[in-house]
């Protein structure tokens, strides 16, 4: 916890209290709750994180719950938690560890400690500890009482005893009540970190609205453990983090999918265009799906389909139709997508493909995140098949990633591939509302007239005719009279469509639709370069390339460095196929660059083979995000052992 | 004259092309012949195949269904019958093996204007695609499925398939090939189809007619089509194409008529144990234990007695409509689903992005 001008004042909350409580600014913390699947970690995380939002703090959250919906009760593998960083300023990952750990249990315990530094504030439920508790995690001993724990701030409260006796008199049986522990625990927080509390009360009014009883009970815990932090001489000290300056605007707290899916709803509305989705129920894309269906009054419509196969191949039924056609899955589900999204590059039909990359291979880790799917997004189909890869790069950006994705399938007619993760998706942060008359104008021309001549005069319909600009092929759908044309998997030929086994003109398709997919980079801006003049006054001469998710780390990593006196240079990459026009070119300039990922160095052997740059990969693959502080410290050394000797480069200056 | 109810029209951009591409026509062609729905693309089926003739059938017979070429889309898989829609002037695609039912699928269910129709085959639908048709079936989508079944493998040259007899030496089963075959017509009752046909390629008239019963029927529509392949597997329906086998073998279906059959009506169909069918000789039976056949009925279990009585070497085939059931269409419900939304909370777009908690930073 880092404390910016301690400014202990005497609370003036609750009057009647007997202690004395003092106030300490703090300019961030990071928050872990750590307990059962059961226990309701992810719930009581995103109420604390919503109060937060709602207070003004920046934040970033990571939630990590595992694949089985409940792991035998108390076992390490059951064990699920949220972490949560938020700050008077602006942040941009959910914090390398926490400063405050609270564990529900001894499985909790076990699984977290080694996160927690030296001195952190530990708050564990007394109640939890239990000889069958211990066991079932090996406890020899009870930690809370053998003195191991006494390198930490520990403060071992009885949770679910507290907890039965708020709700003592609610008519809940003991199994009932005891649920509401996870509530009590988010008001001792609320108290603690001075949070907003009538956000939870109103959404929990609603979420129990058919149980007013629960409702009532958990309302009561929650302002129990709140009164509790007030008065009890266990907690001393409460926090004070004030609201971030944002720019002017209105905000919500919004994770990757969701915003992804808003993104989609959007995309369809500004092209004017039914949406259909077609999906099977994949960890973690499947609440996509969930929002996506919540929005039927957009005209969008979705479609659980029997398999991923079927996903995609009705969402290039539909797009044929005219509809924006959507799939929305994860890396396995990629993997039996690509003979469809074959077909989508053949048939040039607009597409947006979603993978909420997990860790793999095969079902490989279902709720952690990784991003090994890149080289299979750019290549993991049969013959010569360019898709269009773009990804975001935090959670909120995935609404701006979604139109992107949508602007590119629509305007180039090719299915494009968006590459959100596992951290992203259930990832959040705060979220500026653009306007709607700010969102792009994504209106397409759908073919409704002749567009060439046969030899003997008539007008006719070719769906192969280029655009000369952006060499999209016209789009006419069904019920366009006088249109009517076929198209299919097998090779067309070039204008006509029609099945095609000429030697030459296959090549000359390959080549044709290569040429769409790179021509996009005309399309999109230079490369995202953040590269601030150091105290001398320099640039830097090294650089850190990024792609997705790795974003917030590398940025976090990049200020570090900034901070220590450095020069560093941060690239970032939004799209991925094609890549902005100017990156060899940028990345020329640095005499090292560096490519942190949470693969085995997929990007860096994209650039390496590319533009011929020594691009030096950095790779973790744990299924978790980096953590800023190692990122920064590998930045470092290699800024340290650099000579300002050029990176070794094609002399006649790269592939391009 | 329209014999086929479409669903709802588009809207938006897609009604506006739909729109400009009458400006000069005025209206719909819905009045066409034949020729009408040829295209220019050469036939490329080998000489003498059964798709040609179904080919002829399907476009003699379309236009009477008065719905113009611009609504009509046919999906096709992989496979001989897969080529079919580039020979028929209306829209269509010619897609990935086993996937044209799922294909379809997403384009009748965003558009419940268009009249869509599969194309596949044995392999395509009841091989790779298997999963696609009886999920499609089940859902009710408002798809005609015609399934043309060779009995074997003809582009890949001649393998076994999913229908093809068991002991049936092919040149992946030189000692005889080991698996039961599939009926398609059972397959398609067990996932609950509304519709289930059957017809014979050479058979233009009974084809035309089950052909028609599945045009007007609102929801997916099955039909078996026994279709010759002379070159991998030729004469395979000869039993039920030779008038006096054929006569002897087939069952005609005719809804509201006792299922008689053979020369003379030699032949009938009474109740059997467990709620079966089976066949009796005609003057051995009352003629009120004679089976009249009712297409219509809700459950299942007769259409599929029915189904059950043809062995794999076609002996007491029944041809024509097994079901014909009304229920709710899958596109027509998601349409109300959409529609109901709309009335219920029109689209803001604004509203939605702002929805939720949200909090506003001041200048």
């Amino acid at each position: 916890m880092t404390t910016t001008d301690p400014s202990v004042v005497a609370s003036t909350a609750g009057g009647s209290t007997p202690f004395v409580k003092s106030v300490v600014e703090l300019d961030r913390v990071v928050i872990r709750l750590a307990g059962d699947s059961g226990d309701g970690m992810q719930l009581t995380g995103n109420r604390f994180t919503s109060e937060t939002a709602s207070f003004g703090n920046d934040l970033s959250t990571l939630p990590n719950f595992p694949a089985e919906i409940r792991a035998p009760t108390g076992t390490l593998p059951g064990v699920s938690s949220f972490q949560l960083h938020f700050a008077d300023h602006d942040i941009m990952t959910p914090g390398d560890a926490p400063d405050v750990l609270v564990a529900m249990n001894p499985a909790a315990l076990k699984a977290n400690l080694s996160d927690l530094p030296g001195g952190g504030l530990l708050i564990v439920d007394a109640d939890e500890f239990t000889p069958r508790n211990l066991a079932k995690v090996a406890y020899a001993t009870n930690p809370l009482e053998d003195g191991s724990l006494d390198g930490w701030q520990l403060v071992s409260v009885p949770l679910t005893t507290m907890t039965l006796e708020a709700l003592a008199d609610s008519g809940l049986g003991k199994k009932e009540a005891e649920r509401s522990k996870n509530m009590f625990t988010l008001g001792l927080l609320s108290w603690m970190y001075h949070r907003p509390t009538e956000g939870t009360v109103r959404f929990l009014e609603r979420q129990f609205r058919r149980k007013p009883e629960i409702a009532a009970a958990n309302i009561a815990a929650f302002r129990a453990g709140y009164n509790y932090g007030e008065t009890t001489e266990a907690f001393a000290v409460s926090y004070e983090i004030k609201p971030a300056p944002m720019a002017p605007g209105r905000y919500r707290n919004i994770s990757g999918n969701q915003a992804l899916a808003l993104g989609i709803v959007a995309a369809g509305q500004r092209s004017g265009l039914p949406v259909f989705l077609g999906a099977y129920p994949i960890t973690p894309a499947s609440d996509i799906l969930h929002e996506l269906s919540r929005h039927k009054s957009f005209g969008v419509r979705t479609f659980q389909a029997e398999d991923e196969i079927a996903g995609i191949a009705s969402a290039i039924g539909a797009s044929f139709g005219g509809a924006l056609g959507v799939t929305t899955t994860s890396g396995p589900g990629v993997s039996l997508k690509s003979e469809a999204l074959g077909l989508a590059v053949m048939t040039e039909l607009p597409l947006v493909v979603v993978d909420v990359q997990r860790g793999g291979p095969s079902t490989g880790l279902p709720t952690k995140t990784e991003q090994s799917d890149l080289l299979q997004a750019m290549f993991g189909r049969n013959g010569e098949a360019p898709v269009p890869v773009i990804a975001p790069r935090s959670p909120a950006d995935c609404f701006d990633a979604a139109i992107e994705a949508a602007r590119i399938a629509l305007t180039y007619r090719t299915p494009v591939m968006l590459l959100s993760d596992g951290y992203l998706a259930n990832g959040a942060e705060p979220w500026q509302i653009p306007g709607v008359d700010e969102l792009p104008d994504l209106r397409v021309e759908f073919a409704t007239e002749p567009n060439a001549t046969t030899p003997d005069g008539t007008p006719e319909f070719q769906p192969y005719l280029r655009d000369p600009e952006t060499l999209a092929r016209p789009w006419a759908i069904p019920g366009t009279s006088g249109m009517q044309h076929r198209i299919g998997g097998l090779e067309k030929a070039d204008k006509t469509g029609n099945i095609s086994y000429d030697p030459a003109n296959h090549d000359l398709m390959t080549r044709l639709r290569q040429a769409k997919v790179d021509g996009i980079a005309a399309s999109i801006g230079p490369t995202d370069v953040d590269d601030p003049a150091g105290p001398d006054g320099e640039t830097a001469s090294v650089a850190v390339i990024g792609w997705g998710s790795t974003y917030g780390p590398i940025g976090a990593a990049c200020r570090r460095i900034r901070r220590s006196g450095r020069s560093v240079a941060q690239i970032h990459l939004r799209h991925l196929n094609p890549f902005p026009a100017d990156l060899g070119e940028v990345l020329r300039r640095y005499d090292r660059v560096i490519c942190p990922e949470m693969n085995l160095g997929q990007l860096s052997m994209l650039l390496r083979a590319k533009y011929l740059v020594d691009v030096e990969s950095h790779t973790q693959v744990r299924g978790l995000p980096f953590r800023a502080a190692e990122l920064a410290a590998v930045v470092q050394d290699v800024i340290d052992s650099t000579s300002g000797a050029p990176l070794a480069a094609d002399p006649a200056g790269g592939a391009e | 004259m329209t014999t086929v109810e479409l669903g709802m029209p588009a809207e938006g951009p897609i009604a506006d092309a739909i729109a400009r591409s009458l400006e000069s026509q005025g209206e719909k062609q819905t009045t066409l012949k034949a020729k009408d729905l040829k295209t220019d693309q050469e036939v490329r089926w080998c000489p003498g195949c059964g798709d040609y003739v179904i080919l002829n059938a399907v476009q003699s017979f379309l236009p009477s269904l008065g719905i113009a070429r611009e609504d009509m889309v046919i999906v096709s898989g992989i496979g001989c019958s897969s080529r079919f829609p580039y020979y028929m002037n209306t829209y269509g695609m010619h897609s990935i093996h086993g996937r044209a039912p799922a294909i379809a699928t997403g384009l009748a269910a965003s558009r419940p204007d268009l009249s869509v129709w599969v194309v596949t085959g044995d392999g395509d639908a009841l091989s790779i695609g298997g999963n696609h048709l009886i999920h499609t079936l089940r859902r009710n989508v408002n798809l005609k499925i015609l399934l043309f079944n060779n009995r074997i493998y003809g582009l890949t040259k001649g393998q076994y398939s999913p229908t093809s007899e068991v002991g049936k030496v092919t040149k992946s089963t030189p000692m005889g090939s080991l698996d039961h075959p599939f009926n398609p017509v059972s397959l398609a009752l067990g996932a609950d189809a509304t519709f289930v046909g059957r017809a014979m390629d050479s058979d233009r008239k009974g084809l035309t007619a089950v052909l028609r019963q599945a045009a007007e029927h609102q929801g997916t529509a099955l039909v078996e089509i026994y279709q010759n392949c002379n070159i991998f597997n030729d004469g395979a329906f000869d039993l039920l194409k030779d008038p006096t086998t054929g006569v002897q073998w087939s069952i005609p279906l005719e809804h509201g008529k006792p299922l008689v059959f053979g020369a003379d009506g030699g032949s009938c169909v009474v109740r059997g144990e467990f709620g079966g069918l089976r066949i009796a000789e005609t003057s051995q039976v009352d003629s009120s234990e004679i089976v009249v056949h009712d297409a219509t009925r809700e459950d299942p279990s007769y259409a599929f007695a029915l189904s059950r009585l043809s062995s794999q070497d076609l002996r007491y085939t029944p041809m024509g409509v097994f079901r014909s059931v009304p229920k709710p269409t899958y596109d027509r419900m998601m349409a109300d689903q959409v529609e109901e939304a709309r009335t219920s909370s029109p689209a803001d777009l604004d509203a939605l992005l702002t929805g939720g908690d949200t909090w506003t930073v001041s200048a």
